[in-house]
């Protein structure tokens, strides 16, 4: 029974780290069919600010509570700058954008290199993280409830973001028909920047997240992108809850399938359990209705 | 918009192309000129060193045929190609370590030896100590997988950044099952330190020239088969296809046949690189197959034109060699420029550099070069 | 050939809670040209994906002893029947030949795909006069004007031997001359197929329809020849918003956007 648990819990805390990546994917993927291979590096961006906040700001508590709003404000800012300088003259080709950001995250990750060095870097976490928490004879490790914390945070603000906010609206209006809501008066463009910076910004978070749990390395994006992007396609592209749901369900699978196989059969095993998925479900867990053809 | 009234008589003549004999033999000319180029000029005017290495960049370059093929005619974005240029590298080399333990009177691989859990070899690894059937796994097995893979995923209709992000997912699992399993794969180091293949010692310059010239020969080869597809009715239909997905459904094809066929083809030839590569090379490895160097496999048909066969195999082999020469001496300028390349070459480029060929020619006819479909 | 008959009986599509068809029984014999007429929203073209297989549907749809409900979209059409968008679809990057060549070629051997196309087969060559495109065969689809695009789908359709047309506003956008011209083809054409014609213009309803089925708000309102149809009352009202109109040449061209 224990071992349910504990195997469970491993999973939601899979699942939290692959919902907070996936949460910018959703949007950014959803919103505009962009797959921005650099989203990657943004997570790296953002881990790499706790990192120098660290070394400037005694106190492990302290630097992460402020590295969780520079980090989003420091990647958010890389996703909208690479949006205006490529990603909106490639709107019609989405495969080459996947290509394009693809070479703009080499040239991210050696920048990494050049500033930061090769190796992996670590940072502190705060006392109140490290610890463990038991309840009902199963260990939870604080920093992963952090992060599960975190995740629901940020589910909750983007929801809150989408469903009340004028700017909400207009992100959902876009999404659902471009050229409608362009003809009503929505400025697009400026709507598709404004989504790529939150996007963008939550994978900065999602950096911070990392660090709790990993080490900080260039190449630590590259890890998780694919993961991540499963998680957007087998949820539904531009579906919040479909993300949510698939993530914290990959999560699950992945931990049930490592304690009882190993770590890279697991892999191999999610995989297929996704193409067998999309087999009943070409269009992901929930999915947008236009009548378009084709 | 309209110039002509009526579906009986319209007026409008166009020119037709009248085939001069400079046109005629434009494409067996050009095709033979670099049958001469790599059989006869390339071995007697290059080192045994950089034989060498051109016989690597050929093998990068079979693997574009086949991405010319399928993304550029099929619009199918391959990202996992990698894949399939492992399975084809992985049962060659299984092959050569059974033979070349076999030769020093060995019963298993050296690196079984050192990692293994027992002294019995695992039975999957049994069949390949047949010369043939291991010679027919290196092309049959990628095809398989991609069969298996292609059927269910384009029966579904699942296509374009989806199609594109399961082959990449499938590229890591692989490298990820391949690293895991080090006591019958060899993870991560892989199967390297080759000596012979088929009897031959492969440390000999001779039989390196040999594995030199059974590559371009493949190349050329398979370059010919592929120009037939582009040629032939299958070759048109791949781009209707690849236009207009759901009209080739209503004229009574299946388009998911259609793309299977792009698909299995350039995994075999995939495979077939990935085991011509270990001999010229000595190694295959996961580093070698994972969705990195699968990207990379992408990048060089884009470079030179991802839907012109002769660009699409110019431009893997010039990716492979500015990377050799640059990487060694400027890993970061090499990385830099690498990441520009995908940048220009298919952010502002997207024909490739055959496109600027066609562009100075000013043909009759636009070639027009983004398959957004998969 | 005269083409084959459709029966449909009780066909019901629905999105999302709304029903787009709703219990239509259509009977079209072989050799008719039917239109389809009613307004945005009628469900005509969904009619149409329902038939071809590319929306679900419930119901009977019959055409030449085969049911095609259930069957994937590349059978259907196998069966002959062919359809054509609402916005011209042909192969743009193809030329025209290429693009009849491909319509001619579903049944093709696999020996037959991977040779070069040598010559042009006799059914192209036939639909490229019947379609006067035989001129511009070796023009790329993209560049031909709008209502030759229109032709030459209309020319894919008959290389590909269907016995069942289903035309999706195929005038639509087109000159008054191009309208003419298209009208006489698709009645050169109804000789020896059935022909069914989505259209919002009703003039060239007028001029070219052999019998006329009004579809409004998913169910079947009216049906007959044009001039039963132009009576009908309840056609009235749905044009006109009142049922008082006397006058059939009232009836309104809705041209959609």
């Amino acid at each position: 029974m224990t071992v349910i648990l504990n195997q469970s819990f491993t999973g939601v805390s899979i699942g939290a780290v692959l919902l907070l990546i996936a949460l910018g994917l959703t949007l950014t993927f959803g919103q505009m069919g962009v797959i921005n291979m650099a989203h990657g590096e943004f997570i790296m961006a953002g881990a790499y600010t706790t990192y120098v906040l660290q070394k400037s700001i005694s106190g492990a508590g302290l630097s992460l509570l402020v590295a969780l709003p520079l980090a989003f404000l420091v990647a958010g800012a890389m996703g909208a700058l690479l949006e205006w300088l490529l990603i909106r003259r490639l709107y019609t080709r989405p495969l080459d954008t996947l290509l394009v950001t693809w070479g703009v995250s080499l040239m991210l990750q050696q920048l990494a290199r050049d500033i930061f060095g090769a190796p992996n870097v670590q940072t502190a976490a705060p006392d109140l993280l490290t610890g463990n928490i038991s309840v009902a004879g199963t260990t939870l490790a604080n920093n992963r409830l952090f992060i599960l914390g975190l995740a629901l945070l940020c589910v909750l603000g983007l929801t809150l973001i989408l469903r009340l906010t004028p700017l909400g609206r207009r992100i959902r209006a876009v999404v659902q028909n471009r050229d409608l809501a362009e003809v009503s008066g929505i400025a697009t463009e400026r709507v598709d920047r404004t989504t790529f910076f939150i996007g963008s910004g939550l994978a900065g978070v999602a950096g911070v997240a990392l660090t709790l749990v990993g080490p900080i390395g260039p190449t630590m994006g590259t890890n998780y992108i694919v993961d991540a992007f499963l998680v957007v396609v087998v949820g539904g592209i531009g579906r919040l809850k479909g993300s949510i749901i698939t993530a914290f369900a990959l999560g699950v699978l992945q931990s049930v399938l490592e304690y009882s196989t190993t770590v890279s059969v697991a892999k191999v095993i999610v995989l297929v359990a996704i193409v067998a998925f999309l087999q009943w479900r070409p269009q992901g867990l929930y999915t947008l209705r236009t009548r378009s053809l084709a | 918009m309209t110039t002509t009234t009526s579906p009986a008589k319209t007026t409008t003549s166009v020119a037709q192309p009248s085939a001069s004999l400079l046109e005629r033999f434009r494409v067996p000319g050009a095709f033979f000129l670099g049958a001469v180029l790599l059989l006869g000029i390339a071995p007697i005017v290059l080192s045994d060193f950089r034989l060498n290495l051109l016989a690597k960049y050929l093998c990068y370059a079979i693997v574009a045929v086949g991405v010319s093929l399928a993304w550029g005619r099929g619009g199918l974005m391959v990202l996992g190609q990698g894949v399939f240029f492992g399975l084809g590298g992985y049962a060659m080399a299984m092959h050569l370590k059974l033979a070349d333990a076999a030769a020093t009177g060995q019963t298993l691989p050296d690196f079984m030896q050192l990692y293994g859990t027992g002294d019995v070899l695992p039975w999957w690894w049994k069949p390949f100590a047949n010369p043939a059937f291991a010679l027919a796994m290196t092309v049959l097995l990628p095809m398989a997988v991609a069969a298996l893979l292609g059927f269910f995923v384009f029966r579904r209709r699942v296509k374009g950044a989806y199609f594109a992000i399961l082959s990449q997912a499938l590229a890591a699992a692989l490298a990820i099952w391949l690293v895991g399993q080090q006591a019958t794969t060899g993870g991560t180091n892989g199967l390297t330190d080759i000596q012979g293949f088929f009897g031959y010692d492969l440390n000999d310059p001779v039989n390196q020239r040999t594995v030199y010239f059974i590559i371009a020969a493949v190349l050329l080869l398979l370059m010919a088969a592929a120009r037939q597809l582009f040629v032939s009715r299958y070759g048109e239909l791949l781009i209707a296809v690849r236009d207009s997905e759901e009209r080739v459904r209503f004229l009574g094809y299946n388009p998911a046949n259609v793309k299977l066929v792009a698909y299995v083809v350039a995994a075999g030839m995939a495979g077939l690189a990935g085991a011509l590569f270990v001999p010229a090379v000595g190694i295959i490895s996961p580093a070698l197959i994972g969705i990195v160097p699968s990207i990379g496999f992408v990048i060089g048909a884009a470079v030179g034109g991802r839907a012109s066969l002769v660009g699409a195999v110019l431009g893997a082999v010039a990716v492979a060699w500015t990377q050799s020469t640059l990487s060694d001496a400027y890993p970061a300028a090499w990385t830099y420029l690498q990441g520009l390349l995908f940048v220009v070459a298919v952010g502002f480029l997207p024909g490739g550099l055959a496109s600027l060929v066609t562009v100075l020619r000013k043909r009759r006819i636009p070639t027009r070069t983004t398959g957004e479909t998969a | 050939m005269s083409g084959e008959g459709l029966t449909v009986r009780d066909l019901r599509v629905t999105f999302d809670g709304f029903k787009a068809v709703d219990g239509v029984d259509l009977d079209i014999r072989p050799g008719d040209l039917r239109f389809l007429i009613g307004p945005n929203g009628a469900g005509k073209t969904t009619l149409v994906d329902a038939v071809t297989g590319l929306v679900k549907a419930t119901g009977s749809v019959r055409f030449g002893g085969e049911e095609l409900l259930g069957k994937p979209v590349h059978r259907i059409a196998r069966l002959g029947i062919g359809r054509t968008f609402q916005t011209a679809t042909v192969f743009e990057e193809l030329t025209v030949l290429q693009n009849l060549d491909i319509a001619a070629g579903a049944r093709r051997g696999p020996l037959t795909m991977l040779r070069r196309r040598k010559g042009v087969p006799e059914a192209v060559t036939k639909a490229l006069e019947t379609t006067g495109l035989t001129e511009l065969r070796d023009r790329p689809a993209g560049v031909l004007a709008h209502g030759q695009k229109q032709w030459l789908e209309i020319g894919m359709l008959l290389v590909q031997d269907v016995k069942l047309l289903l035309l999706d506003e195929p005038v639509a956008g087109m000159s008054h001359d191009e309208r003419e011209a298209t009208g006489e083809l698709l009645q050169r054409v109804s000789e020896d197929h059935t022909v069914v014609v989505i259209e919002h213009d009703m003039d060239f309803m007028r001029s070219f329809a052999r019998s006329v089925t009004v579809l409004h708000a998913g169910k079947v309102l009216s049906e007959g020849s044009v001039t039963e149809v132009q009576a009908d009352a309840k056609v009235q009202e749905v044009y006109l918003g009142r049922a008082s109109e006397p006058e059939p040449a009232a009836v309104p061209v809705a041209e959609e956007a």
